[in-house]
């Protein structure tokens, strides 16, 4: 059984969800090989070969596929496909624009959003927004399937796997470019962060929320992060959304501010590792996933959590 | 101009789900069910550019039970114009509904298929892909933003980092992102008039298309519980609690 793993990349740099898509790959097969689709991915290549396991790297470019246009991502895949009996992808946004059309073309079911491989053919998926599991039983005999890389520990280094150029696909001819609006941040990845502090609805205004959450995330080297709300009230860019329709994180550490805990919110953070909660009302929902809860209004709490951080020599 | 709007029937999402103890799926037994939110945006989008005069035309389609029919009327009182119920008591998996669809699409010829980019029971987020594939269309996901110029769309989406905008040769399949609008509330005298719309009713084979195939579900059980942990007095024992209790900072 033979495995591609597709990388998650911005054409500059590798990004951690392929070393835990490339785990998840492990659990079915030895033999596993990435495909990096970009442009000008010869950096990206490089650091897709040192994943610890991996058999050989393929770098296909072109425009389209620097665009991460998923009409010429899927022919890329499907130009390979042939040579493999799973083709996993992570479940990132990308991941899921081109994923389903892989399998759409393949005649096959798309497995979405796996956090657990059980055996070649059986996997465990949430759905309900996370408040059920699962699993299922694919009797394609290939399969395509998206990770919810979150799940599954990163791949080590230290390998040094074969690169090698193949096709591009035929494109992707109906669909034109036309722009793109990318927020650049020094903040950490949220997907990836170590520490995420959210903000909600109760900030009030897109000032409040870059005054008071944005701080505190520098001061611990956080991600930031929003509830729907606040990226509905144009508090917080749609990027930052945290839920069932937004990303998901498991960091180690998540910080509510203002953030009442509907379900499609914890659906996207309910597997961090520690999880605080900061908001006036004592009953509030997120209270009951919480690990330390503070009860306060926010306008005082945040400036005394910035004093005693310092005072720890943060 | 015709649209076409798969819209799909799901439990409401307001209702917590539970998960049955023989662990063969969850209880729909008396939950409210509802449009899927996503497709109601899809809806209100179609309806929108009827009024502004792009589309002619708005035709509803859903797949699944004899109940799908009320979902379909939400959409008729909301104010597409006509509905297609392909009525079966078997889930239906992303394939098959895209099967499905790509059939409709063939005696429909819309120029456009808007659809939500996820139903919030299955959170798949593959039917538009799959269906833009099997037609060969192109494609745009995760819309904020649409704007139709002759036989051109030009597509705002929500990505990873930011936005991206597209520009699509018509036909195209178009799916919804929470952002593109805020649906509307049904009025009294459009949900009665929605009474009177034709509905379709058809099956699966009519379609040719073989239901049930590829995946099986062997079981569904419950996520492991978070419980509630402490409440802290105040931002230093937070703090103090975070960095010797829990380590992480
Ligand atoms: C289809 C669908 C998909 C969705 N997807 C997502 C998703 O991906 N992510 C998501 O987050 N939501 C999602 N939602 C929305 C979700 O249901 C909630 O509406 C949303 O999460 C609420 O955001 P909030 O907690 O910021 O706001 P609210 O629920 O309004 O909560 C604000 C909280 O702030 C507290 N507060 C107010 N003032 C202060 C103060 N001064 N100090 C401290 N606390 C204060 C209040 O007590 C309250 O608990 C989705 C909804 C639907 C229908
Ligand atoms: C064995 C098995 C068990 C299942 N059990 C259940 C269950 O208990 N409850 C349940 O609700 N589903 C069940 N399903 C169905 C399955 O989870 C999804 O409903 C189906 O595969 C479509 O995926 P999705 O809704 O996640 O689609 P997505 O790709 O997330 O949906 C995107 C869009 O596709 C369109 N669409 C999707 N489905 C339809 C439809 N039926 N009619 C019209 N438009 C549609 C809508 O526009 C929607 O916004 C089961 C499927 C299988 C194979």
């Amino acid at each position: 059984m033979a495995v591609l793993v597709v990388a998650d990349h911005d054409n500059t740099s590798l990004k951690d969800n392929t070393h835990k898509t490339v785990t998840a790959a492990k659990a079915l097969s030895g033999d596993i090989d990435i495909l990096v689709a970009g442009q000008g991915v010869d950096g990206v290549a490089a650091e897709a070969a040192k994943i610890e396991g991996v058999r050989k790297v393929l770098v296909a470019e072109s425009p389209e596929l620097g665009k991460q246009i998923a009409e010429a991502q899927a022919d890329a895949v499907l130009a390979l496909a042939g040579g493999y009996d799973a083709i996993l992808i992570p479940a990132t946004g990308v991941g899921k624009n081109f994923a389903p059309r892989v399998a759409a073309k393949l005649d096959v079911a798309p497995i979405s959003e796996i956090i657990e491989v059980v055996s070649n053919d059986t996997f465990v998926r949430p759905i309900y927004a996370g408040n059920a599991l699962e699993t299922i039983q694919s009797s394609d005999a290939k399969k395509v399937i998206t990770v919810r890389a979150t799940a599954f520990k990163a791949a080590g280094e230290g390998g040094s796997a074969a690169i090698e150029k193949v096709g591009a696909g035929a494109g992707a001819p109906k669909t034109h470019f036309v722009s793109e609006e990318i927020v650049k941040s020094d903040r950490p990845e949220l997907a990836a962060a170590k520490i995420v502090v959210s903000g909600g609805r109760a900030m009030g205004s897109a000032e409040e929320f870059q005054r008071v959450i944005e701080p505190l995330a520098d001061k611990l080297g956080a991600a930031v992060g929003a509830s729907r709300a606040a990226v509905d009230a144009g508090y917080a860019p749609n990027d930052y959304q945290v839920g069932q329709t937004g990303k998901v994180v498991a960091p180690q550490l998540y910080v509510a501010v203002g953030i009442s805990g509907a379900i499609q919110h914890l659906a996207g953070m309910k597997d961090s590792k520690v999880i605080v909660a900061i908001n006036k009302e004592a009953d509030a929902p997120i209270f009951q996933v919480a690990d330390y809860g503070l009860v306060a209004d926010y306008k005082t709490a945040i400036p005394e959590l910035m004093d005693a951080l310092t005072a720890v020599g943060k | 101009m015709k649209i076409l709007v798969p819209v799909k029937r799901v439990i409401d999402y307001n209702v917590k789900v539970r998960v049955k103890p023989d662990q063969t799926g969850v209880d729909l037994a008396n939950v409210k069910m509802s449009m899927n939110p996503f497709c109601e945006i899809a809806v209100e989008e179609a309806v929108r550019l009827k009024e502004k005069g792009v589309a002619t035309e708005v035709v509803v389609v859903s797949i699944g039970p004899a109940q799908a029919q009320e979902t379909i009327r939400t959409a008729l009182a909301m104010g597409a114009d006509r509905g297609v119920l392909i009525q079966t008591d078997v889930d239906v998996e992303p394939l098959e509904v895209a099967k499905l669809l790509k059939a409709v699409v063939a005696e429909e010829a819309p120029q456009i298929v808007l659809m939500g980019k996820q139903a919030i029971d299955g959170d798949n987020n593959a039917v538009g892909q799959m269906l833009s594939a099997l037609l060969d269309w192109p494609q745009a996901t995760y819309a904020s933003k649409i704007e139709i110029d002759g036989a051109k769309a030009k597509v705002t989406r929500e990505v990873d980092g930011g936005l991206q905008t597209l520009e699509l040769d018509l036909p195209a399949v178009i799916t919804a992102d929470l952002r593109l609008n805020e649906p509307r509330y049904a009025s009294l005298p459009n949900i009665m008039k929605a009474k009177k719309k034709p509905i379709d009713a058809k099956a699966a084979a009519d379609y040719g298309v073989a239901l049930g195939g590829h995946l099986k579900v062997l079981k569904v059980t419950e996520p492991p519980k978070r419980t509630a942990g402490v409440k802290v007095e105040n931002a230093a024992e937070l703090v103090a609690k975070l960095k010797t209790e829990a380590g992480v900072i």
